[in-house]
């Protein structure tokens, strides 16, 4: 084929780096693969013991199953499982973008204060019944949280936009903001009753059984939207790693950029966060595992950071019901837990001078 | 034939000015100097030309659209989880275009690495590469989209001698080739002497000289530059050489 033939006649340099892009493009379709199969285990465990076939058939041909496993399976395994690779996709990307723009490993929804925001906004409604918006009660939860995180996120938004403002002071400041919201949290526990102290500290401990469709639709819309905005930006974006001198003189409007992304992210961390509480670790692991499986070209990054959150997530969702048989422990417990040593292993074994 | 021309230019960070009244006509075909003591305002001067600083005056590019300027700045480390060749893609990416890559701009990139040999350094990290190294890198990525205008923070600082040497011949090269401005700021006189046809000469926030590097670099202008006294004079071969004799106040008592 012709092509092969312009290939063979490229220097070595250049055979090099199309073999690294096509390893690349095999990582991401493994870790496509890895996704498929973990949902399908998803969906397939949970307390009500049906066999694989059966959960297959119950997705495939809806009509012939029974009634209860369509709706076990259909109405709340799927949208669980779903809600898994949404949720980790988004906190991972908006994770992956945070540590982009404000050059610093640790940034994620987590440390810049989002996750602590919204629990303080989620705990203001189970506590005390504040409704931040007036509306639908059954909703008072999330839109507290998310108008909570939102409010966080806009906070350190309009301070970054001030003269002399770095990046090390908007990470100062999300860590401020964490230990600022946490502090009023403990402190909405102490005067809780113990019926909304239990609910509050099942909601900060991040858990996916309050998954619906309608939630699956919004984040994934919100994903949709947001991906390809930061899509479109990917030679910018990666041009910002090699530090906001070099960026801008290459160019790249940096100050523009970042307040772009940074919008971009609130929203998509700020959503999943107020329908699922805190999940505080695919933010900063998701976005450091497609770093050292993909390097930081925002064309594999991107998919790729997406991919590994929503895996981990999906994969943790798994163990959640693994563990003990019959229960689903909550889900923020168990990412922690079984993330942070295969995390550790991962950045001291695979030691790089770049995180 | 491509020229820079800055019309009465100046830049203030803040209230305290750095640069003001700067006017010269730079040729293309030839490498520049601009010499001057640490913190004369050269990275200003250079960051006022790319548009990053605002101020007083103009920038004209005659023979060069803004997008053919392209502005190294000083050596900084670079953390980023990317290959030299991935880097150097994505700089001549920033012109524009899409996710693919053609084969035209892969040779690119590749004639690129070939020109300030490094191509033996194509799939390192960068995080892995020494000061030197990371230099030669940022000089390829600065020239990888050939900007008909290229202004460069101190080039040569990181390279051992035979580097310097073998970049500045490759930057002069380009310079003749692609008939671009290069304005190189340097801090070696001789090296200035030997690589640069013209030298501006930068101190108390103005340009003192501009023209014919041996017209500019007269002991004189060294003096008001640097304050230390030297001699200009010819090597066994017929170089001009500057010889210093040391620091001005020292010698004059």
């Amino acid at each position: 084929m012709s092509t092969t033939e312009i290939h063979a006649s490229e220097p070595a340099t250049a055979q090099s780096y199309r073999g690294l892009v096509t390893r690349r493009i095999a990582i991401l379709v493994g870790l496509t693969i890895a996704l498929v199969l973990s949902v399908a285990v998803d969906v397939s465990l949970g307390p009500a013991r049906y066999g694989v076939p059966e959960v297959l058939q119950t997705i495939f041909a809806p009509g012939s199953a029974d009634l209860q496993m369509r709706v076990v399976v259909w109405d709340i395994r799927m949208p669980m499982a779903i809600l898994a690779v949404t949720v980790g996709a988004s906190l991972s990307l908006a994770g992956a973008q945070m540590q982009t723009i404000l050059a610093n490993p640790l940034a994620s929804p987590f440390t810049l204060g989002l996750s602590a925001a919204a629990s303080f906004g989620a705990a203001l409604a189970m506590v005390l019944g504040v409704a931040l918006f007036p509306g639908a009660v059954s909703l008072m939860v999330p839109i507290n949280a998310f108008a909570m995180a939102m409010a966080a996120s806009l906070l350190i938004f309009g301070l970054s936009t001030l003269r002399g403002v770095t990046t090390e002071t908007i990470i100062l400041l999300g860590i401020a903001l964490v230990f600022s919201f946490n502090a009023a949290l403990a402190l909405l526990q102490y005067f809780a009753s113990e019926q909304a102290l239990s609910a509050v500290v099942f909601w900060t401990m991040g858990s996916l059984t309050k998954a619906t469709w309608g939630k699956v639709a919004v984040t994934a819309v919100i994903l949709a939207v947001c991906t390809p905005l930061f899509a479109r930006r990917a030679w910018a974006l990666t041009a910002i790693r090699l530090g906001e001198v070099r960026a801008s003189a290459m160019g790249v409007p940096v100050k523009r950029l970042r307040l772009e992304v940074l919008l971009l992210v609130s929203v998509l961390a700020a959503v999943p966060v107020s329908f699922v509480g805190t999940i505080g670790f695919i933010g900063i692991v998701g976005p450091h595992l497609a770093r050292l499986l993909l390097g930081e070209d925002q064309r594999f990054f991107l998919p790729g950071a997406m991919l590994s959150g929503a895996v981990i997530l999906s994969a943790t969702s798994v163990l959640s019901k693994a563990i003990l048989p019959g229960a689903v422990l909550p889900i923020g417990i168990i990412t922690a837990l079984v993330g942070v040593p295969f995390f550790a292993a991962l950045i001291l074994t695979k030691g790089r001078k770049s995180w | 034939m491509v020229n820079l021309t800055l019309e009465r230019i100046g830049a203030r960070y803040g209230r305290r000015e750095i640069l003001s009244d700067a006017s010269a006509r730079v040729q293309g075909g030839v490498l520049t100097a601009l010499v001057g003591a640490n913190a004369a305002g050269k990275s200003t001067l250079f960051r006022r030309i790319a548009g990053h600083l605002r101020g007083a005056g103009h920038v004209r590019l005659d023979g060069a659209g803004h997008n053919d300027l392209r502005y190294m700045p000083q050596d900084t480390g670079m953390s980023a989880a990317l290959t030299v060749y991935e880097s150097i893609i994505l700089a001549l990416k920033q012109g524009g275009g899409g996710w693919r890559l053609s084969s035209a701009e892969l040779s690119k990139v590749d004639e690129t690495l070939r020109r300030f040999k490094i191509t033996h350094l194509a799939d390192q990290q960068l995080p892995e590469l020494s000061g030197g190294q990371r230099q030669a890198v940022s000089i390829a990525q600065t020239l990888v989209s050939r900007p008909k205008v290229v202004l460069m923070d101190e080039p040569t600082s990181a390279l051992d001698l035979n580097r310097q040497y073998e970049v500045l011949e490759a930057l002069r090269l380009y310079a003749k080739e692609n008939d671009a401005v290069m304005v190189l700021a340097l801090h070696d006189l001789n090296q200035v002497m030997r690589c640069c046809a013209h030298t501006m000469a930068l101190g108390e926030s103005r340009i003192q000289a501009f023209g014919p590097t041996l017209e500019v670099l007269t002991p004189d202008m060294i003096r008001r530059l640097y304050g230390i006294d030297s001699r200009v004079e010819r090597c066994s071969r017929g170089c001009p050489m500057m010889i210093v004799d040391g620091p001005a106040d020292l010698v004059s008592m």
